[in-house]
């Protein structure tokens, strides 16, 4: 764990006893059964954004608390632990994209409805199911926007996309030419194809060629800060598991050939919370942030894979029930390992950044 | 233009920093500019240069060659940004530390906070000179990975006690001028029946074989001992306390070795070999799609170590202890360590697994020996296999079989 200040200690235990007490597994279990493709609690995220977690990174003036990344890492860990269903991330990473490429009259529109929690963002980016930022079709002609975006997170809540068209970054409304479809995947959550057709587009201009590398750049160590907690979970669940668990006479942790495997785990998992943290750290420094991005998700990707199906293979049958939370984390696990990026794609990125 | 605004600390550091330039621009050697402490240092004196020689000693006055040590023992007393600031301008400057060797990386650590006053004003200023060499009397032929099964004896003869026994993979054991050991002073309890024991290598009954390894070099010793007599001031702390002390050390050891493996750090970056050796496309990317996706993917997690490894140090900072991932850390670094040097030998093909002859490069040449070499880091310093059982049994809570 990165030595931390001690307001991010207050935020991280604060983030830690509501997401115990408020937002269990049981919670999500409830968002599951509603069958609502929004798929989150709408109080619930009221209450977060009123404990000022949406507003994390976005400045002082535009309502927001300015504790940068590394402080909502560590409330997106603690959230990712017990896999409540918000749009918490999704709304950070468009705020992050109105901060960096906002002009100021765009800043003081969203941002202040973002962090109160009045409005909800997301980002919309990929065409297709492999993430592929270099291929848009997307495109803009006198502000009307026209293109499909394909299995959008958080869709069906927002009020406001971030969308990557082929010369930039625009912010769309909910509304007129705007069409969801829903899109259910394995985890349950909120995902949607959106087709654009003519709607209404303010570009972020302020931002650089770059930008939609930045937002990628803040959307990969987010997202693999989500995965920090749930690989935590698993380890931690396992771990106990093989404490109580009898077999042969003996508990199951007295097995070596078991204690090998989770001393494995144990320094994979040390390895992914170090890349993690090194990712957040350096984008609230803005040193390295592209290289350190990818190997904080390439690494969340490699861990929470293993530890995702070795969660499962140590608790044995038990893991395989519907009725034992473990399951959920192996399936979200898939879904954000393809987010913004799998492991053959950041590998291809580090490479060519690193002139080879 | 300059506020008023900057702090005093600001200026002391500035000043330091001007102090450690002047220091290397009057005494670092020119000829030795980028070269590392090489093999000479560990194989001691007789081997050094002379200009060597003259930068051994010229950080050992200072004290520098152990930073943070303190300065009434021979240390620089330097505080910890101090000593980064030493390590910036050593690397700027193209130089770097004479003094290493198990007397700093293990056996000091451990001297300061076990031995006596008078231990540590005989032992620890020669350290700080890099003039006294230390091995290590930790192995037996019958404890290896369990070391406490160790049976060297160490008999109680009044004012001395009498040494029997083997030690073995005694590094660097041929140049060594004393060992730092752990005997058994009591049959009668596997644990607490162990001393921490200082023997001088020119005693009388003290016979070094070293051993071949498979990169043809003998790093290592099988160290004899016969009726040796060692005076009783050199026990360290308590008798039978010795598996405590021994244990303190190997952690130091556990955390140094942690980046050690040969090839794991210094050097041309894998892409580069890999250019060097390989087909190389127009836009400069490497031909081999599957050996530039290795490339990276070592590459990430190397990163990722290293991100790790700083994480270690912070903690361990913060907490005033040894950080719980220090035997992840030995584990990981040593693998990976490896495995870079597997990659290497592969990138290079035949021409990186020469032997010896003026056909291959010096570099080809020690890759070989490295990648060999760098087999021993996983067995040695408690092998991967027993940090697994420190990290399940001490951190992880796991128990025996009951």
């Amino acid at each position: 764990m990165a030595v931390l200040n001690e307001e991010q200690e207050m935020l991280r235990d604060m983030a830690r006893e509501w997401a115990t007490n408020e937002s269990p597994v049981t919670e999500f279990r409830k968002v599951r059964a509603s069958g609502e493709p929004e798929a989150f609690d709408r109080a619930a995220y009221a209450t977060m954004a009123e404990m000022g977690w949406a507003g994390i990174i976005i400045p002082e003036e535009h309502g927001g608390s300015d504790f940068g990344f590394l402080s909502a890492g560590l409330v997106v860990e603690e959230l990712g632990k017990t896999l409540t269903a918000s749009p918490l991330i999704a709304t950070t990473l468009a705020a992050s994209a109105i901060m960096l490429g906002g002009s100021e009259e765009q800043k003081s529109k969203w941002l202040p409805k973002l962090a109160s929690g009045e409005a909800i963002a997301t980002l919309a980016i990929d065409e297709g199911p492999h993430h592929d930022p270099d291929t848009l079709e997307a495109s803009v002609s006198g502000s009307k926007l026209t293109g499909t975006k394909a299995f959008v997170a958080e869709a069906h809540g927002a009020d406001l996309f971030v969308v990557a068209a082929k010369d930039g970054l625009y912010l769309v409304e909910k509304g007129d030419g705007v069409t969801l479809t829903t899109r259910r995947l394995t985890d349950q959550r909120s995902h949607a194809d959106i087709a654009f057709d003519g709607a209404a587009a303010d570009k972020l201009a302020n931002g650089g060629d770059d930008l939609l590398d930045k937002v990628l750049d803040r959307a990969r160590v987010l997202t693999a800060a989500e995965m920090l907690g749930m690989a935590q979970i698993v380890f931690d669940t396992t771990l106990a598991y093989l404490k109580q668990r009898v077999q042969f006479n003996q508990v199951l942790s007295s097995f070596q050939a078991l204690q090998h495997r989770m001393a494995d785990l144990f320094a994979d998992l040390a390895q992914m919370r170090s890349a993690v943290e090194a990712g957040l750290q350096a984008i609230d420094s803005g040193a390295g942030v592209s290289r350190a991005a990818i190997v904080a998700k390439a690494e969340a990707n490699r861990v929470m894979h293993t530890m995702s199906n070795e969660g499962i293979q140590l608790h044995g049958g038990i893991g395989m029930t519907d009725e034992y939370d473990i399951g959920f984390y192996l399936k979200r696990a898939r879904v954000l390992e393809a987010a913004w990026g799998t492991r053959s794609f950041l590998k291809n990125r580090f490479a060519t950044l690193g002139g080879y | 233009m300059a506020t008023q605004l900057e702090p005093e600390a600001r200026d002391s550091v500035d000043v330091f920093r001007e102090e450690v330039r002047q220091f290397i621009a009057d005494n670092f050697p020119e000829e030795l500019k980028g070269k590392g402490l090489s093999m000479a240092g560990a194989e001691g004196g007789a081997k050094e240069t002379p200009a060597q020689q003259a930068w051994r000693e010229a950080m050992g006055q200072r004290g520098w060659g152990t930073p943070t040590w303190p300065k009434e023992y021979g240390g620089g007393g330097l505080n910890r940004k101090q000593a980064a600031i030493l390590n910036e301008e050593l690397a700027r400057a193209g130089a770097y530390n004479p003094i290493g060797g198990m007397g700093v990386m293990m056996f000091g650590p451990t001297l300061l906070e076990y031995g006596s006053e008078a231990q540590k004003q005989e032992h620890i200023p020669p350290i700080c000179r890099g003039e006294i060499r230390w091995c290590q009397g930790y192995s037996e032929p019958n404890a290896g990975s369990d070391l406490a099964n160790l049976q060297t004896m160490a008999e109680d003869k009044g004012d001395h006690y009498l040494v029997n026994g083997q030690k073995t993979w005694t590094s660097g054991g041929q140049w060594a001028d004393k060992c730092f050991a752990i005997v058994r002073t009591d049959r009668s309890d596997k644990h607490k029946g162990i001393s921490f024991l200082l023997i001088d290598m020119d005693s009388p009954g003290v016979e070094v074989r070293p051993i071949t390894m498979i990169s043809g070099t003998s790093p290592f010793c099988e160290t004899f001992f016969t009726d040796v007599k060692v005076p009783k001031e050199n026990l360290v702390g308590e008798e039978g306390q010795g598996w405590t002390i021994g244990k303190r050390l190997l952690q130091h050891e556990r955390t140094n070795l942690s980046g050690a493996a040969p090839g794991g750090r210094s050097g041309a970056s894998l892409a580069d070999i890999a250019k060097k050796y390989g087909r190389v496309n127009k836009d400069g990317t490497l031909a081999d799609p599957v050996l530039r996706d290795r490339i990276a993917d070592f590459e990430i997690r190397w990163t990722s170590f290293l991100h790790t490894a700083r994480r270690a140090v912070e903690e361990s900072k913060a907490a005033g202890g040894v950080s719980e991932i220090s035997s992840a850390l030995k584990k990981l670094g040593t693998k990976m360590g490896q495995e870079r040097a597997e990659l290497t030998i592969k990138i290079m093909g035949l021409q990186g697994l020469g032997w010896e002859g003026d056909n291959f490069s010096p570099i080809e040449l020690q890759g070989v020996r490295a990648w060999l070499y760098g087999k021993a880091t996983t067995i040695y310093g408690g092998s991967t296999e027993i940090q697994n059982n420190v990290i399940a049994k001490r951190v992880l809570g796991m128990l025996d079989h009951q």
